[in-house]
């Protein structure tokens, strides 16, 4: 599994979410910017739903890299308690299934669902009955 | 301090018009300007000129006459035609100036807008990833909202259906056809809540404002609409923009976050030394129908939840207490970004001559308010008085 892009995911089992703390402030963003005045820091691997849309058309290449067979995915804004609100895919749900702070966890997902070497991109996923 | 007047207004209809350019739509609407205010172009003593994507509004000199007049152009994203005005109007507030022209034009592309990662300091993984798409922005914004104050997905159709009534009485608008709420709310969905009725579309179009002091304006024996406050700002902290990877948290998340159109709305207010009660007229910034919905509230015309209310009565119809986008707004108008702005000031000035025709708000209005908002987080807000 290759990530779409370095410094995204912590080298662990499950990963997480790197995100930026500033060194003189403590607010912390995602993804960390390059640059002295962040420190990486882990993010939570659980969150609530903040919001959300569904993306229903393929979004115009470049720089959209996904597959050309679009099928419509979602858009999370998560909330990680005491950190930042990140925004990802929400998947192994289905859409009529999603509510505005449903309790949710980090998960990775291929950007094209259909390749077996596709890159991965960050995503959540919901946490019990619905998952 | 005497108040700076709008002396003159013109306008190219918005819209699709192929064949010509927008620098030429510009210089369009600035001759029909000319005319309304009944001056020659040598008599225009400066200019502010936006245009996003269409050219150098300066150019235009070359078909206005080369009088060696001032000519700046002003780029402030969607805000631009806010900006050429603000700027218009500071330079005859200052003394510097009696009367001069804020103008504004655009032609885009046919489609959503263009944007790229790095235009926006964000990494290429982000576009890679199918998120700079400013639809999801919007999209996310309303849902929670939604959430939040009860707003029902009617309401959206609601404001779309309006936009569309108004915009068959424009003649400057682009979609003159109305639509029924069920088609609007049945439509194919772009980005949930939103169906492809409730989002606007880039255009194109033109709109020319004079403006003069009040001694020139009275020279000129037009009637003073004032122009009691001009306002551009930008962005508060934590407040949730387009293109956003992540968004800060905040102690009290139960309310809406703070916006740059907040800032620009109680400044205009102070400034102009009115409330939203006292206003008669109102064009908000709805490139999309819950912006609308939104902005009801950031420019203070109601308490977060009350539009449900407003919208099942009426309230923002062209009889009701506050006609919201008269003209059908840029839902009706589309949204060639430089114009965009200027455009509703252009409307306001039509409400407060009583020259509405078929969608003059009843009633004698003397009091106009515009407001527009943009990426990253800029608004800019006008308040006319007649």
């Amino acid at each position: 599994m290759r990530a779409i892009a370095e410094n995204l995911f912590t080298n662990e089992t499950p990963p997480r979410l790197i995100g930026g703390r500033d060194r003189e402030t403590g607010r912390i963003v995602f993804p960390c910017p390059e640059g002295g005045q962040y420190e990486a820091v882990p993010l939570a691997s659980e969150g609530t739903l903040w919001s959300f849309t569904v993306q229903r058309f393929r979004p115009k290449s470049p720089p959209y890299a996904g597959p050309e067979a679009f099928a419509p995915w979602i858009v999370a804004y998560v909330e990680l308690p005491g950190q930042v609100i990140v925004e990802a895919r929400l998947v192994d749900v289905a859409f009529e299934d999603v509510t505005i702070g449903m309790p949710v966890r980090f998960t990775q997902a291929p950007l094209d669902p259909e390749a077996p070497d596709s890159v991965m991109i960050p995503a959540f996923a919901p946490i019990g009955d619905k998952a | 301090m005497s108040d700076v007047c709008i002396v003159g207004v013109g306008i190219h209809p918005f819209g699709r018009t192929d064949g010509v350019s927008g620098v030429d739509q510009g210089v369009h609407a600035a001759r029909a300007a000319l005319v309304d205010a009944g001056i020659e172009w040598p008599q225009i003593q400066f200019a502010y000129g936006s245009s996003d994507a269409a050219g150098n509004p300066d150019t235009m000199v070359d078909r206005l006459g080369l009088t060696g007049v001032q000519f700046i152009n002003v780029r402030n994203g969607c805000a631009a035609g806010g900006s050429a005005l603000f700027s218009a109007q500071m330079a005859i507030k200052s003394g510097e100036f009696d009367i001069g022209l804020a103008v504004g034009f655009d032609k885009h592309p046919r489609g959503a807008f263009d944007a790229k990662p790095a235009e926006y300091n964000l990494p290429d993984w982000y576009g890679d990833a199918g998120y700079m798409v400013t639809t999801q922005f919007f999209a996310a914004k309303i849902m929670r909202y939604m959430h939040m104050f009860g707003i029902s997905r009617e309401s959206l159709g609601r404001v779309a259906e309006k936009a569309f009534r108004n915009g068959a009485r424009t003649p400057h608008a682009w979609r003159r056809q109305p639509v029924s709420l069920e088609e609007i709310l049945e439509a194919p969905m772009v980005s949930d809540p939103y169906s492809k009725y409730m989002f606007c579309s880039p255009g194109e179009g033109g709109v020319a404002l004079i403006l003069a002091s009040e001694k020139k304006a009275r020279e000129l024996g037009k009637p003073l609409i004032r122009l009691k406050a001009a306002t551009m700002r930008t962005r508060p902290p934590h407040s949730f923009e387009v293109f956003a990877p992540s968004i800060d948290v905040v102690e009290d998340d139960s309310g809406p976050r703070g916006t740059a159109s907040q800032i620009a709305s109680a400044d205009a207010f102070r400034m102009a030394g009115m409330g939203p009660g006292d206003i008669d007229v109102a064009q908000l910034q709805d490139t999309e129908a819950g912006a609308e919905i939104m902005h009801m509230a950031e420019n203070g015309f109601c308490a977060n939840g009350e539009q449900e209310q407003w919208l099942t009565e009426g309230r923002t119809e062209i009889g009701g207490a506050l006609p919201v986008n008269t003209d059908g707004g840029c839902l009706a108008c589309g949204e060639p970004i430089g114009a965009s702005g200027l455009r509703q000031v252009y409307e306001n000035v039509v409400q407060l001559r009583g020259d509405g025709g078929d969608r003059q708000v009843p009633g004698n209005p003397k009091t106009a308010y515009s407001h527009v908002y943009g990426a990253p987080g800029v608004s800019a807000v006008t308040i006319l008085e007649r």
